[in-house]
């Protein structure tokens, strides 16, 4: 019996000596555990406070907040309509635009690049997620949008004038380089360097065996990729793009400088029109009342839309990280 | 390693090999070409906005830009010292209480949470943080701090960038005490030292410049945010009060409100202040990579 308890309570006897050291251990212990449960209290808390906030314009306006075209602030008659799909079809065309360039880079970086080549390049595309939102909107705003609207809007217009179809959705009705399709074009620029890094970082971890016995059977660079290298990265490609979505998403200050902010819906993608997030950063200061919880309930579905993409994205990126 | 070869064989049917040479030696070259034109793209887009800030916002600064405060509307001259100052406290502010909370955050889920199914969970949602967008943070601030205590404060600024710099902090001192080899942190336990003891004298300790990279990372993730601003410290063109109560001045909501504003030294300010913030931030994020690349 005495030898059986005799060393289970020698380190409790070694802990009683130290009772000041006891005490610190416990308390560093707790305060770790605290500070990372407080990420899910923040996570909690935006989350509700989203909900409360916006309940007021969600009760006001039911269904019709997400369905409705209309947003009158004299009449305080709320729609999120136009704000939805102009956030959807911004992050839809940075998408389109910013995936092919960001795999591209990944492609480069990891297979073309000599290697003292490949570290500055990564780092300059490294520093595109660097610079502030707002020195994109600047750029967008002063360099982009008078360059767009000379030498892509007019000329564009001119010719798809009158077409159908094409004629609807590329044609400028005031070709002021304002819109949603240049809002697309910075945003792609934005979420290239997460895309980019990630997809990287991605084809690095893979064994080179792979890629040496394909080049040992004949395969040229664009084979390799193609048939060994994007199969085995697979699902995480799509990780990183989900990713890249989640960023253009919700990205404010760059889009408000440059989407035009008209609170109509346009079928054409060269017209100005809103986000959920140029939105509320345009009108917020200003808001009162029911305004107010119409904006934070606009932030609430801009919440739930991202949160749903980033879970998908982390899942995705984390199976093939794991390995 | 070897098991992995037959999913080559695979992927690589060699029944069109031979044939088609001349079609496959033009995909592969069209192929580099087009990945080394999207780089080339991508990398001048950032010398032509780094050109653009250099050409504008040298023209506006001046030794007055970080003597002066913000001139009133139509009024000639002026600087962007409160804006200035006021973006240095909001943004150590921010990491002052972001440090203490991401720091033992990330020490709980490298060092006691190893394997436990809450530090997977809470890991989780830290990477959903990580990308959240950073108006709604701002908007989450507004509705528990501003709201509620009846006006804009820096406090507000700050907390609501601390929040944004949480994850960075978290992630990289994660990252970077799983890079502490296990046989240290044997060696203090087998001298009698307590986990905490072995954590702040020897984990941290051996892990301290990459957890200095992860604040510094931190610092230049929210020293340019501008719409979580906007709902919190908001601005302010004169100096600020020192309890930090009422809008504070900063720069990128400055740099908002100045950028199309109809008077010319109201642009070149925001040209100005444009400048200041990106070498900033670019400087301190280079210092990060170079703190990385030398801890290797």
């Amino acid at each position: 019996m005495t030898a059986v308890t005799d060393p289970m309570s020698l380190p409790a006897a070694g802990a009683q000596r130290k009772t000041p050291k006891g005490t610190f251990d416990i308390v560093f212990r707790n305060a770790s555990l605290l500070s990372a449960l407080f990420v899910l209290v923040l996570l909690a808390g935006i989350m509700l406070s989203m909900i409360i906030g916006g309940w007021p314009a969600f009760r006001e306006m039911g269904l019709g907040f997400i369905t409705s075209s209309v947003w009158d602030t004299q009449n305080d008659q709320y729609g999120a309509w136009p704000a939805i799909v102009g956030t959807l079809s911004t992050a839809f065309l940075a998408l389109l635009i910013g995936v092919p360039l960001s795999l591209g880079i990944a492609v480069f970086l990891t297979q073309l690049a000599p290697p003292w080549f490949k570290r500055p390049v990564s780092t300059a595309i490294e520093l595109l997620a660097a610079v502030p939102s707002i020195i994109y909107g600047m750029w967008g705003l002063f360099v982009f949008v008078p360059l767009f609207a000379a030498y892509v809007q007019q000329p564009v217009s001119r010719i798809v004038e009158g077409m159908p179809i094409v004629g609807t959705i590329l044609y400028a009705a005031s070709p002021s380089g304002l819109g949603i399709l240049s809002a697309g074009i910075i945003l792609a620029f934005m979420i290239i360097p997460f895309i980019a890094s990630i997809v990287r970082d991605m084809l690095d971890q893979i064994p080179s065996v792979l890629r040496e016995s394909a080049y040992g059977i004949g395969a040229t660079t664009w084979e390799v990729v193609r048939h060994v290298l994007v199969p085995q990265a697979g699902v995480s490609i799509i990780g990183a793009i989900m990713l890249g979505l989640g960023r253009a998403l919700g990205e404010t200050m760059a889009v408000t400088f440059v989407v035009g902010n008209a609170n109509r819906l346009s079928a054409s993608i060269m017209d100005p029109g809103s986000t959920i997030a140029s939105r509320i950063a345009n009108e917020f200061n200003e808001a009162i009342g029911l305004q107010l919880n119409a904006l934070i309930a606009l932030g609430c579905i801009l919440f739930f839309v991202t949160f749903v993409v980033l879970v998908i994205a982390r899942i995705l990126v984390a199976r093939v990280k794991s390995f | 390693m070897s098991l992995a070869t037959p999913s080559t064989a695979r992927a690589l049917p060699p029944a069109t090999w031979g044939r088609v040479r001349q079609s496959r030696r033009v995909a592969d070259r069209a192929m580099k070409i087009i990945a080394t034109g999207f780089t080339l793209l991508a990398i001048s887009v950032l010398f032509w906005i780094l050109g653009m800030l250099v050409v504008k916002g040298l023209g506006g600064l001046s030794a007055a830009t970080f003597t002066e405060t913000m001139p009133g509307p139509g009024s000639e001259g002026g600087g962007l010292a409160n804006a200035i100052v006021g973006s240095l406290v909001l943004t150590f502010l921010g990491i002052a209480v972001a440090t203490p909370i991401g720091v033992l955050a990330g020490t709980y889920l490298a060092e006691y949470g190893k394997g436990s199914k809450l530090a997977d969970l809470i890991r989780f949602i830290n990477d959903i943080l990580l990308s959240a967008p950073s108006i709604l943070i701002g908007l989450f601030v507004y509705v528990i701090l501003v709201e509620p205590l009846g006006g804009y404060s820096g406090w507000a600024g700050g907390v609501a960038l601390g929040i944004i710099a949480i994850p960075v902090i978290v992630r990289t001192t994660e990252d970077m005490l799983r890079l502490v080899p296990g046989p240290l942190r044997e060696a203090g336990s087998a001298l009698g030292a307590p986990p905490s003891v072995v954590i702040t004298s020897i984990t941290w300790r051996a892990a301290k410049s990459g957890m200095v990279t992860g604040i510094l990372l931190a610092l230049a993730r929210i020293a340019g945010e501008t719409a979580p601003l906007i709902f919190t410290a908001l601005n302010n063109s004169f100096w600020f009060s020192p309890t930090l109560l009422g809008g504070v001045s900063n720069l990128p909501v400055t740099i908002y409100q100045f950028a199309s504003a109809p008077y010319e030294n109201w642009q070149q300010l925001a040209w100005a202040g444009s400048l200041i913030i990106t070498v900033s931030i670019l400087v301190l994020s280079l210092i990060a990579r170079r703190i990385v690349r030398g801890g290797k």
